[in-house]
């Protein structure tokens, strides 16, 4: 009798990469209940249409390469673009912004570059980039959090929510404000303090931003979730916070009207705390090594403070991890681990002649 | 407590340890015939010294090393030589080598055996050669002949004996098993080690916390020995020469380098016995303890096995039901390679036979693609970036893969175990080693060709200008002697060849003091090529090592030859 040939080892730990993907997903769950609290259905929406749309797409695409299907759909990555991009997709959009999105994060930046594994850029960043810059009134239009509803307003209910997404032609009156990004970027001339007194925004806020605040912390405590559960390791996302944190602490300027705005308001504000734990994490397009994802986190964290800061637009997480992920080779290659039994770290681009 | 230090990454996988270690170590009834490979250690395969039909008896010897780095081979049981001839043995490459097949007589009848009792008074040089003649080598994987590992040489002086008690795969208890039952004579096998070794200042044995009962059996007999039983917390793969030093000691084996060449001996627990029954019973290497264990086996235990033994005579000892099988493996499930044959033997350096059932090791899932998550990275004992090398071995890029240092990579198998995507990462690393060998053995070759061929090219080249130059001072002397009326011109040519006749004189001695150079220069660098090789054979480097080394300087003595020859043409 003859046996089967197989190459050692033999045991395999209990992860997959299936697994890797779903737990992604129900660690966005505190985030989007922050959301659909706080600026209503319009989040969920998203999601449910980015990731119909994708997992749709990618089926497609796989087809057309001749791949099988169900084995690459089953290892949940599209599903993940597609919700992280309707996260980031501000609610009640129109859908074809949500579908020409997705589209593009699957198709193109994820599919042609070869699949999973293979892009070099974050596909929904590439997707929101793309949207932000072909339909800048859509996207920087934002639902005004509950909390500041007139009174006697809510936010519209599932189906009028689903109405508006599929049948509004103008963006949404009534419940459309600014976010606690935008009010700093355009309250020139007033100091901080001035701009928390008079913003209701700040006002009515516990610490950072009325409803952005929740949005920020849920998505913190999914981080910390996956952080636990060894998805990633704490490099990335620690060396994010921690920059955007110093650098909003160095150019504080005592909150004057020229201060761009608190550590705290940065780190619980926008895309902060869901870019460092489910954007920057993005294996696949980061840097590999742990002492990598430190100077890549970094990079991450300036970048989104200095777009912030002095840039065009109120918020930057999108551009700076895409600009993050084109420097990721060349950080790899100068931050090769010291290997057992060497004295010093070589560099990946080192010639055999060179020694 | 002895300070211990914790290497990088390693996972923990179910241990599966406590089902083989129920029972004793029991005996299995000898096969009918068992077939012993020639080769079982690193190194040169041993000679057979028997022929066919010869009668044996146990423990006599039936294979002589082949030179220095081997070890000799002996009958495990009495009998009749039947064949000499290629049967599938166990090795990873799944190739056949030469075996000496013996029919048992049944009688199980020892050859004189004549022992040391205090071996104290009994010189290294003399119990080396007693190991060596026992056959003896490394019992835990690697099988490298003991006793050159145990003669590192006067300029390496040992001050640290280690013995590696370690057993971090899971599933085996070979070890954990011999200790509980024969510490004595394990210690006393210690005893001789050290001995050898001049008396090393620390002698360890590491061990992992998941073994107390060996722990315990050990410590009544190594009290006021000076020798340390070191215990650290179970991590997969602290067993490895490697890692075991760094927990042990805090000092890492340099890249290239073997434990000699910082001080110390790494020796596997089960060796000591080995070399306790040599020395002090006159025993040679002809069984050793393996474990039988895996669900697709009913009984799960320990035995002491006859090397030779068909790996199926011991499946069926132990109701072996290949229905529930998903493979059968030769080691751990970490580092173990499945065997092709049921008829491949047990050899000196198997631990253990895994035949486990398809719920307990599942057939291998289909790879996905890297997500490049990291776990691997974290979870790899030395620091690399498996998914890097996976890339650039994918990609063949031999340059990167060695800026990566992937000849570092002890195949520990630790990142495929905790790769999500279920790559085989390993398999990867092995093919492009071999590749990358492969690659550099044909570039020592293509040089040595190109070298040849520019040497002829050269040659050509000067002979033709040699020629010329003759032709031109023809034709010049020609046109001369027309074009001379007078004396004037006579005197000139005359000048004009004593000008010629001194410059050929003086260039051809410059050019023949630069061949002697040349021919003296190619000369020194036989010798340097020559006294490296000396030093890896002896100190028993990688045979890949050695073939570079080899190949290295057979071109430098081409190199010579060619300088030599030059120099001979050469018309002074
Ligand atoms: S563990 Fe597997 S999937 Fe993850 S980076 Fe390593 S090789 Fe890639
Ligand atoms: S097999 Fe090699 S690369 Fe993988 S964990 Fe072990 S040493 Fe590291």
């Amino acid at each position: 009798m003859a046996f089967k040939q197989v190459s050692s080892p033999h045991a395999h730990g209990a992860q997959n990469t299936a697994k890797v993907m779903q737990l992604v997903v129900w660690a966005t769950i505190p985030g989007l209940i922050a959301l659909t609290w706080h600026f209503g259905w319009g989040s969920f929406i998203n999601v449910i249409l980015a990731s119909i749309t994708a997992v749709v797409s990618e089926a497609l695409i796989l087809k057309m390469r001749r791949r099988p299907v169900g084995f690459y759909l089953g290892d949940y990555s599209a599903v993940v673009t597609a919700v992280l991009l309707g996260l980031a997709l501000p609610p009640l959009c129109p859908w074809w912004v949500v579908v020409v999105g997705t589209l593009f994060s699957v198709v193109i930046a994820k599919q042609l570059f070869g699949g999973l594994g293979y892009n070099p850029f974050n596909p929904a960043m590439v997707g929101y980039v793309v949207v932000l810059i072909s339909f800048p009134i859509e996207m920087t239009t934002w639902v005004a959090p509950l909390a500041l509803l007139p009174d006697g307003i809510t936010h519209p209910d599932f189906l009028e929510s689903l109405k508006l997404v599929f049948f509004s032609t103008s963006p949404m009156d009534g419940v459309t404000g600014a976010t606690p990004l935008d009010s700093f970027k355009h309250a020139a001339g007033l100091t901080v303090d001035q701009i928390y007194q008079q913003d209701s925004l700040f006002s009515q806020a516990m610490f950072a931003g009325v409803g952005w605040e929740w949005v920020n912390l849920g998505f913190l405590v999914g981080g910390i979730v996956l952080l636990g559960s060894r998805v990633f390791t704490w490099h990335g996302p620690v060396a994010m916070l921690v920059t955007l944190a110093l650098m909003s602490l160095i150019f504080w300027d005592s909150g004057s009207s020229q201060s761009p705005g608190s550590p705290l308001m940065h780190l619980f504000s926008g895309a902060s705390m869901m870019g460092a734990f489910f954007i920057l994490t993005d294996p696949v397009s980061s840097a590999v090594s742990n002492r990598g994802r430190l100077i890549y986190g970094a990079l991450i964290g300036i970048l989104v403070y200095i777009i912030r800061a002095w840039g065009n637009y109120p918020d930057a997480v999108a551009f700076a991890i895409l600009l993050a992920n084109f420097t990721a080779p060349f950080i790899d290659n100068y931050t090769l681990p010291r290997t057992y039994g060497h004295t010093d770290r070589r560099k990946a681009t080192e010639r055999l002649e060179d020694k | 407590m002895r300070q211990t230090w914790v290497t990088p990454g390693g996972v923990h996988p179910p241990e599966n340890k406590l089902q083989s270690l129920t029972q004793p170590i029991g005996s299995l009834p000898i096969p009918d015939k068992l077939v012993v490979p020639l080769g079982q250690h690193i190194g040169a395969p041993a000679i057979a010294c028997v022929s066919v039909g010869d009668k044996v008896l146990k423990g006599q010897k039936i294979a002589d090393p082949a030179g220095t780095v081997s070890a000799a081979i002996h009958a495990p049981t009495s009998g009749i030589i039947s064949a000499i001839e290629s049967r599938p043995v166990a090795h990873s490459s799944g190739m056949d080598a030469l075996c000496v097949e013996i029919t048992s007589d049944g009688d199980d009848k020892w050859i004189e055996k004549s022992g040391i009792s205090d071996f104290e008074h009994t010189s290294a040089k003399a119990l080396l050669s007693i190991i060596t003649e026992a056959g003896i080598a490394g019992m835990g994987g690697a099988g490298f002949p003991t006793a050159v590992k145990l003669n590192p040489g006067f300029q390496r002086p040992i001050d640290t004996l280690i013995i590696n008690a370690t057993e971090c795969e899971p599933y085996i208890t070979a070890d954990d098993s011999l200790i509980r039952e024969r510490a004595e004579e394990i210690i006393e096998g210690i005893g001789i080690l050290s001995h050898i070794l001049g008396n090393p200042h620390n002698i360890l044995i590491g061990i992992e916390d998941n073994k107390p009962e060996a722990i315990e059996a050990l410590a009544p007999h190594t009290q006021d020995t000076g020798i340390n039983v070191v215990s650290f917390p179970t991590k997969y793969p602290s067993g490895g020469e490697k890692q075991l030093i760094y927990i042990l000691t805090g000092k890492e084996l340099p890249s290239g380098q073997i434990p000699a060449d910082i001080g110390m001996v790494c020796v596997n627990i089960g060796t000591t016995h080995a070399i306790k029954r040599a020395v002090v019973d006159g025993e040679p290497l002809v069984s050793r303890v393996t474990t039988m264990t895996g669900e697709a086996c009913e009984i799960n235990r320990n035995y002491d096995v006859l090397i030779g033994t068909p790996v199926e005579h011991m499946l069926e000892h132990n109701n072996f039901d290949a229905q529930s099988c998903s493979r059968v493996i030769m080691g751990g499930p970490m580092m173990g390679f499945s065997l092709t044959s049921k008829q491949i033997p047990i050899v000196k350096t198997t631990n253990c036979i895994l035949a486990p059932s398809v719920e307990e090791i599942p057939h291998n899932e289909p790879a996905q693609p890297c997500i490049r998550c990291g776990m691997c990275a974290e979870a790899c004992p030395v620091s690399l970036l498996p998914q890097q090398l996976l890339w650039y071995s994918q990609a063949e890029d031999h340059e990167r893969l060695e800026a990566h240092n992937l000849f570092d990579c002890i195949e520990c198998g630790a990142c495929s175990y905790v790769c999500p995507s279920n790559i085989p990462l390993v398999q990867h690393y092995r093919s492009s080693k071999s590749d990358i060998k492969k690659a550099q053995e044909e570039k020592v070759k293509s040089t040595q060709a190109r070298e040849r061929f520019e040497f002829r090219q050269q040659r050509i080249e000067l002979a033709e200008k040699e020629r010329e130059a003759k032709r031109a001072a023809r034709r010049e002397a020609a046109q001369q002697a027309q074009a001379s009326t007078g004396t004037d011109a006579m005197a000139d040519i005359i000048a004009a060849a004593q000008a010629r006749a001194a410059a050929k004189t003086t260039s051809p001695e410059q050019e023949l003091a630069k061949l002697q150079r040349a021919v003296s220069s190619a000369e020194m660098r036989v010798e340097k090529a020559q006294v490296k090789l000396d030093a890896a054979l002896e100190n028993a480097e990688p045979t890949e090592k050695i073939n570079i080394l080899s190949a290295a300087l057979s071109g430098a003595q081409q190199k010579l030859e060619k300088a030599k020859v030059r120099f001979a043409e050469h018309p002074n």
